[in-house]
């Protein structure tokens, strides 16, 4: 057991801890809750307050109860046909004020930039005429879909819903890993777990400030619907889903169910000149914005793939048309291409004339012949990465692979070098998270929400931290045994509106109407005749 | 609503229902088919599958089978698990639309299949359980859902399935008839002090039946279950007509509830397997014309021109 001294963040913390710095000091990562003597950090203050009260048993009965909850509200995500719960950790991530004023302004900055980009790619490309980014590298992605090419679609906004995935490397910096601008998925689990924390961990939340998610639905819809088609008064948002064997079907319905919406498949729609409509129980219903969760390569097998039966024919006609708005826009995949994001901090720069706020991690670009003849040479140090996966699909990370993987790798990268990025490997930022009987550092990463509605870009609060449930592991993805964590991010001041309605006294009703059988005149005249 | 949503609600209704009606059965059956020797067992007990809509699979089903088969077996939809596994399915796919108190009811009960032992001992137990939690679940989609389209969508449901449960229920009366009192009927139903507070001295197989049947205040008697239904297949069309009926489903469902309402008869007990059959095609029917008006489909995707 360690013992600090006094200050605001004195901490004997419980056997639970034992040995933990010695393992945070094994990975060599930056820790969020301690700093390397194995103190709580300011912002953990609280949190570690709350874990130093608990025994193993209570900890243990918390962490069961919690999945117990998660089981029988259906928060489940389908893998390999099984519905499975999402484990969530008990130690929550916290991120104090002043981060995540810098983090929140990075993301929206970003998005402004991916929106601006995407806007230019599907138009002019002046970014390519101007030398920004070569145009090889734009018409090779595999999401530029020239279907959607020249029109400006309904509402003007392509990136609706964004995700930009950060982590924070050795140092304590945060850096941007990825983007997503396609169907960026997990906000679910960030509202499901913050009401699951709430019950779990109720001490850690105490007398600081966390600031609430709960608007995000509402944010969502409001946004959904300031994109609809112009014209269009009271304009119907629905949300497309491919159907219940989706891994995020979960969140389909608690989106759809938050924001009070319909959740259609693509059977439910149909296309009549150039206009969306749904199948409804009073007959067909006119659909104005339609929040997709399906890709692309889905969606309208008139112009993508014929053999799709999730998707609904003639969508892309209709978007082009302005007769219904599809949020994301079809064709994003072009910015979250990963070659694509090396060039980001470019884009910025061009679009917007700022510098950016975070940075990228270095990436190598494997096409160019002095970047690819390092990276072969290192390749046992380095993490390759395909340009187009998610979920951490295709993804080598170098000091883990057998020969024959690496192998295999150079092979694949020397045939298709579009294809590959490398990253040196990060270490990324280390929470304690428990594990059999006491707390580990484990890996985290950082899923901040945007939403944009045109006018601004609103950043969730919060986000879904991820985290590798595996000792010394940097696969945070939960198709492949990652967690997650409640995100809180806390506030600085009071957000009180300014002026404060004075609150009506409360006035107490003290008459309680009941009937009590001994009263009852008859049984007490009885009662006297005797 | 959308047209997959009310027929999962509907769904929703019948299974949550049937598996209330199913468990009710087997409880009071139960009883009796354990005190029957071995041969006279088989055959009841195939035959007391029969009434309940499935065939038994080989010559030696017995016991163990009738309550794996009524009971425990996931995959078959007459049976209490796999009936509640297919509501809570249909649930999953409704799941914006229902209350989150229904879902996960539906969701919990789901989960709570496996925890019985599946003796004849733990079978009691598991009806009793079927029974509380099909009764929540009722209640709180009677209570956390608006009664609104999808509310009536799923009452429909539950009220034609209600009125199939109550005519095979009894129809089993025939299977035992060796002893099954009508006492145990009634219990079956719930109805046994209901029936005893209005017809006192007038007890009678005759009596009994008549009140399952014909009670137009008790709600699980087979006329007030299809006056249920009916009035949903109102709600949900209230398009008046001045002659008639367009839609299939309330001509059906009327003229079933109608036929049992003023009929006639000294003989109620002989004609009961008759009015027994005629109830559950009138539900199988309207089950289907409901489909057929409400949840229709295009059955495959097809390409509309432009209109310039």
């Amino acid at each position: 057991m360690i013992s600090q001294q006094k200050g605001d963040c004195l901490v004997t913390m419980s056997d639970l801890f034992q040995d933990y710095s010695v393992a945070a000091e094994r990975t060599g990562a930056y820790d969020e809750m301690f700093t390397p003597g194995q103190q709580a950090r300011k912002s953990y203050g609280q949190v570690a307050g709350a874990l130093r009260e608990l025994s193993l048993a209570d900890v243990t009965a918390r962490a069961d109860s919690m999945a117990r909850t998660f089981l029988d509200r259906g928060v489940t995500f389908d893998f390999a046909g099984e519905e499975r719960p999402f484990p969530l950790d008990i130690v929550p991530r916290v991120i104090p004020a002043d981060e995540w004023t810098v983090l929140e302004k990075g993301v929206a900055q970003r998005v402004r930039a991916l929106e601006a980009f995407l806007n230019d790619v599907y138009d002019k490309m002046t970014v390519v005429t101007d030398g920004v980014i070569p145009r090889q590298l734009v018409t090779t992605s595999a999401h530029f879909h020239r279907q959607v090419h020249g029109f400006e679609p309904a509402g003007g906004v392509r990136v609706h819903i964004s995700g930009i995935d950060v982590v924070r490397d050795a140092a304590g910096t945060f850096r941007v890993l990825e983007d997503n601008v396609r169907v960026p998925s997990g906000v679910s689990y960030v509202l499901e777990n913050r009401r699951a924390m709430a019950k779990g961990l109720p001490e850690a939340f105490g007398q600081q400030l966390i600031r609430p998610v709960e608007e995000y639905p509402r944010r969502l819809l409001s946004a959904l619907r300031k994109t609809a088609p112009s014209g269009v008064d009271d304009p119907t948002v629905v949300v497309l889903t491919p159907g219940v064997f989706n891994s995020a079907y979960f969140e389909h319905t608690l989106l759809a169910g938050l924001m009070g919406v319909e959740l259609v498949e693509g059977r439910d729609l149909i296309c009549r000149g150039n206009r969306v409509y749904m199948r409804t129980t009073a007959g067909e219903q006119r659909v104005d914005v339609i929040y997709k969760r399906i890709d692309d390569e889905f969606l309208d097998p008139l112009q993508f793939r014929a053999d799709s039966m999730l998707g609904c024919p003639g969508l892309v006609n209709a978007a082009r048309a302005g007769g219904v708005t599809i949020a994301n826009a079809v064709g994003n995949g072009v910015a979250d291409d990963k070659l694509v994001y090396s060039y980001v901090p470019d884009l910025i720069r061009y679009y917007l004339n700022e510098e950016p706020v975070i940075a990228n991690v270095d990436t190598f670009r494997l096409e160019e012949k002095e970047a690819r003849e390092e990276v072969l040479d290192r390749l046992a140090e380095l993490v390759v990465k395909p340009v187009d996966g998610s979920g951490g699909k295709g993804l080598v990370i170098g000091p883990d692979a057998s020969k024959d993987e690496l192998e295999a790798l150079r092979k694949r990268v020397i045939a298709d070098p579009r294809g590959w990025i490398a990253q040196p490997v990060l270490q990324l930022s280390t929470v304690p998270t428990l594990s059999g009987d006491r707390f580990g550092p484990r890996h985290v990463d950082l899923r901040p929400f945007a939403v944009n509605d045109g006018d601004k870009v609103w950043v969730l609060p919060g986000g879904l931290t991820r985290v590798a449930l595996k000792e010394g592991s940097l696969i945070v993805n939960s198709s492949q045994g990652g967690g997650s964590k409640d995100t809180w991010v806390l506030a600085d001041s009071p957000q009180v509106p300014v002026e404060a309605l004075p609150r009506p006294a409360i006035t107490v009703r003290e008459r309680v109407s009941v009937w009590p059988v001994e009263s009852n005149w008859r049984d007490s005249q009885k009662e006297q005749q005797q | 609503m959308l047209s997959r949503i009310a027929e999962s609600l509907f769904w929703i209704g019948r299974y949550v229902e049937r598996a209330d009606g199913t468990a009710r059965i087997l409880d009071v059956h139960l009883e009796r088919l354990n005190h029957l020797p071995m041969e006279e067992q088989r055959s009841v007990a195939q035959e007391l599958l029969a009434v309940m809509g499935a065939r038994a699979q080989s010559e030696d089903f017995g016991l163990p089978e009738l309550l794996n088969a009524l009971a425990y077996d996931k995959q078959s939809a007459t049976s209490i698990a796999g009936s509640l596994g297919a509501a809570r399915e249909n649930a999953r796919r409704a799941r914006e639309t229902v209350s989150s108190g229904l879902w996960e009811s539906l969701n919990t009960t789901y989960y709570g299949l496996n925890q019985h032992r599946k003796d004849v001992v733990g079978t009691y137990r598991f009806c009793n359980w079927v029974l509380e939690r099909t009764a929540m679940v009722s209640g709180l989609a009677d209570t956390t859902v608006s009664h609104d389209e999808s509310w009536q969508f799923l009452v429909l449901g539950r009220s034609l399935e209600r009125a199939d449960m109550t005519a095979r229920m009894l129809s089993t009366r025939d299977v035992l008839s060796a002893g099954m009192s009508w006492v145990n009927m009634l219990r079956c139903a719930g109805a046994y002090e209901s029936f005893l507070r209005t017809r006192r001295a007038a007890f009678g197989d005759q009596h009994a039946a008549e009140f399952l049947l014909l009670d137009r205040l008790f709600p699980r008697s087979i006329v007030y279950a299809l006056r249920d239904a009916d009035e949903c297949l109102a709600m949900l069309d209230p398009s008046a007509q001045r002659v008639g009926f367009i839609n299939d489903a309330r001509r059906i469902v009327g003229q079933a509830r109608t036929f049992l309402e003023f009929h006639r008869t000294d003989d109620l007990m002989s004609e009961l397997p008759e009015h027994m059959e005629r109830v559950q095609k009138a539900v199988s029917q309207a089950s289907d014309a409901i489909s057929r008006k409400y949840f229709n489909q295009a059955d495959e995707l097809a390409w509309v021109g432009e209109v310039s």
